[in-house]
């Protein structure tokens, strides 16, 4: 907490990320290549699915990282809303479009995993309409963010939307699963779980740590240009 | 004279990370009419909704009879009666219904003495069953401060209250804070154009 | 007493204006109309689609009116009003729902089964559709609430708004509808309708902190 007060600043901000930002990037690098290589070269076909099964590599982490991603979003709507920290909004604005990303790329690769599978590229899955819905939610955190002249109107008004939404996710969820159970009782995508063999399991949860810190990275660089542009439109009014 | 019941006391605001105002300390006291002048863009209006709560102010302390204001902002509402830069009536409404819903907004039972009598201190009787939407901008400002005059509260709050008002119009709205005034209430006007018997609190560089 | 007063107040507004509500109801008649008309006439598929049908169409109805909201009393002042009522804005946001449920959600719940019929729905459906309707539209009208509270000023507003609604009220359509389809096929629709009323009752119990949260920083 005190850690989160003391980086609540943004010009201290600025100096701690600019000082950890190149060495978390090459770190990122070199945790990408080699989850890669892992996934891609090394890991086994799977006895069922062939090579389409390292889809799941970037499928699965993606699709866990959207989700924690719109958790950050509703925890600085939270610290927006309740301490008024500048920094937290200059950040939620930096992490909509990197999660929405994340959901994008979820969303696309489940579709060309269904390809082979399901021999199309959509069905109503519920994995895969649960994320479609969660990408709508970042698209409506970014459109509100941006749609006042007053940013700072559009930071608080998104704040509530995403701590709203943060609620919502699971219920979100649950519905979706209650639908596709009434609807389709068996899914194809089951991933997860014991039933998966550990020579695929090793490379994902690795890759899922490598995504994780591209996630950081994006957060931070894009906050960083967040920052820069607030002190200029700041200054562009006082001037 | 009587001795201040309103106290502002380093008061600052900021909007889009600008700073509008610093440091402003005033009191007002009991029958006293405050007169807030400045240029376009001094902060008069933004000073007037953080007097309201309705922005908040990033250091300083309203107190009333006191007491800090943000520790019962419930009852510092009942105390305060606010006419914004827009007139806050509903167009669908006559005069006199929107007087009687603003009083109940207020918690109040809709007092219809009270609601001629502020209508005919405008010069509205006639006026008082017409939908607000058929007057004009002059006669909806006057039911706007017709409203004010019939809320009961002890501090008004005007945002350019002479806007739009004709000669016997901006008569009429001395004479009503005079008699406010007379009754022991604070006013605390945003204007450009003097008023009358006002202190005057300038804002700006 | 000031609940009361602004409750009141907008069924009044609405009265001396009937037009925008009917409007309301005409569209939510027309586009379920259009649906036999893109489909054919063939009963079977209709009545399989009607829960659906139906529902979508009242969320889009409900939507419509929402716009209007919040952003009349922003554009004359009125807001200022409720900010400043010395009670608190949680129950104005409360009260202005209800309005907006009295003179839409209520009026789709008795409209809805007559557009059923037409869609070869059974009594039992019919009544089960009502009843959804009756005990779901109140969360669309709060989940539409906030969204209304949020687009205050906002460039866009109307897309936007229905942007921010529809993903948060995908659990009020699904168990909406699939209440009225385990009728159909023969199972209870009670668990549909107690998720539901949950649905509701979080509803009620969250939104209107949100709502009053996203008119405080409108009016700031």
């Amino acid at each position: 907490m005190a850690a989160l007060h003391f980086l609540a600043n943004p010009a201290r901000f600025r100096r701690f990320s600019q000082r950890v930002l190149p060495a978390l990037w090459s770190v990122t690098a070199l945790a990408l290549a080699i989850g890669l290589y892992w996934g891609l070269v090394i890991a086994p076909p799977d006895y069922q699915q062939g090579d389409t099964v390292r889809i799941m590599f970037l499928h699965v982490p993606t699709a866990s990282l959207s989700m924690a991603g719109y958790l950050l979003l509703a925890a600085l709507g939270a610290s927006l809303l309740v301490w008024r920290h500048p920094l937290a909004a200059l950040m939620a604005r930096a992490t909509a479009p990197v999660g929405a990303t994340y959901a994008a790329v979820c969303l696309i690769t489940g579709s060309l995993w269904g390809r082979p599978m399901w021999g199309t590229f959509w069905v109503w899955d519920a994995r895969l309409t649960s994320f479609l819905l969660l990408f709508f939610l970042y698209l409506g955190h970014i459109a509100l963010n941006r749609a006042y002249d007053d940013p700072e109107r559009g930071d608080r008004a998104a704040a509530i939307l995403a701590v709203v939404g943060a609620i919502n996710v699971p219920i979100i969820k649950f519905s979706v699963d209650w639908w596709n159970t009434l609807h389709q009782p068996d899914s194809i995508m089951r991933i997860g779980g014991p039933s998966i063999d550990p020579s695929l399991l090793w490379p994902l949860f690795w890759m899922m740590g490598a995504l994780a810190l591209l996630f950081v990275a994006l957060v931070l660089v894009r906050t960083e240009t967040e920052i820069d542009r607030r002190r200029l439109e700041i200054a562009e009014n006082e001037g | 004279m009587t001795t201040a019941l309103l106290e502002v006391s380093g008061l600052a605001c900021r909007r889009g990370g600008r700073r509008v105002f610093d440091g402003l300390s005033f009191t007002v006291a009991g029958g006293e009419l405050l007169a807030l002048t400045g240029r376009n863009g001094s902060g008069k209006t933004t000073l007037l909704r953080a007097l309201a709560l309705l922005v908040p102010p990033v250091a300083g302390m309203i107190r009333w009879q006191g007491q800090d204001v943000r520790a019962d902002r419930e009852n510092w509402c009942t105390r305060l009666a606010w006419l914004g830069h827009l007139d806050g009536l509903k167009g669908d409404l006559t005069a006199a219904e929107n007087i009687a819903i603003a009083q109940r907004l207020r918690g109040q039972p809709a007092d219809l003495d009270l609601i001629d009598s502020a209508l005919s201190a405008f010069d509205l009787s006639a006026l008082k069953d017409r939908a607000v939407r058929t007057l004009s901008a002059g006669q909806r400002r006057r039911v706007a401060l017709a409203r004010i005059a019939a809320s009961r509260a002890s501090l008004w709050l005007l945002d350019e209250p002479l806007n739009a008002l004709d000669g016997p119009a901006q008569k009429a709205l001395h004479e009503v804070l005079a008699r406010h005034r007379a009754a022991g209430g604070l006013a605390i006007a945003a204007t450009h154009a003097p008023l009358d018997g006002a202190r005057t609190f300038e804002l700006g560089i | 007493m000031g609940f009361a007063a602004l409750f009141l107040r907008d069924l009044r507004l609405v009265w001396r204006r009937p037009g925008d509500v009917a409007v309301v109801l005409a569209f939510f008649v027309v586009a379920t109309v259009l649906f036999p008309l893109g489909i054919g006439p063939e009963s079977n598929l209709l009545a399989r689609i009607a829960a659906g049908v139906l529902w979508a169409a009242a969320l889009f109805a409900s939507m419509l009116s929402l716009d209007r909201l919040f952003a009349a009393d922003y554009e004359d002042g009125a807001l200022d009003l409720l900010l400043l009522a010395p009670w608190p804005l949680e129950l104005a946001a409360l009260a202005k729902c209800a309005a907006h449920w009295g003179v839409t959600g209520l009026p789709l719940a008795v409209l809805a089964p007559l557009i059923g019929a037409a869609f070869g729905l059974d009594d039992r459906s019919l009544l089960v559709l009502a009843l959804t309707l009756l005990v779901g539209t109140p969360a669309l009208s709060l989940i539409g609430g906030l969204a209304a509270a949020l687009t205050l000023g906002a460039r866009r507003s109307g897309a936007l708004l229905a942007l921010l609604v529809l993903p948060l009220c995908v659990p009020t359509l699904i168990f909406g509808a699939s209440a009225i389809e385990a009728t159909a096929t023969g199972e209870g629709f009670w668990v549909h309708l107690t998720i539901l009323g949950a649905l509701a009752l979080v509803s009620l119990a969250t939104l209107p902190w949100a709502i009053a949260a996203a008119l405080r920083q409108a009016g700031e």
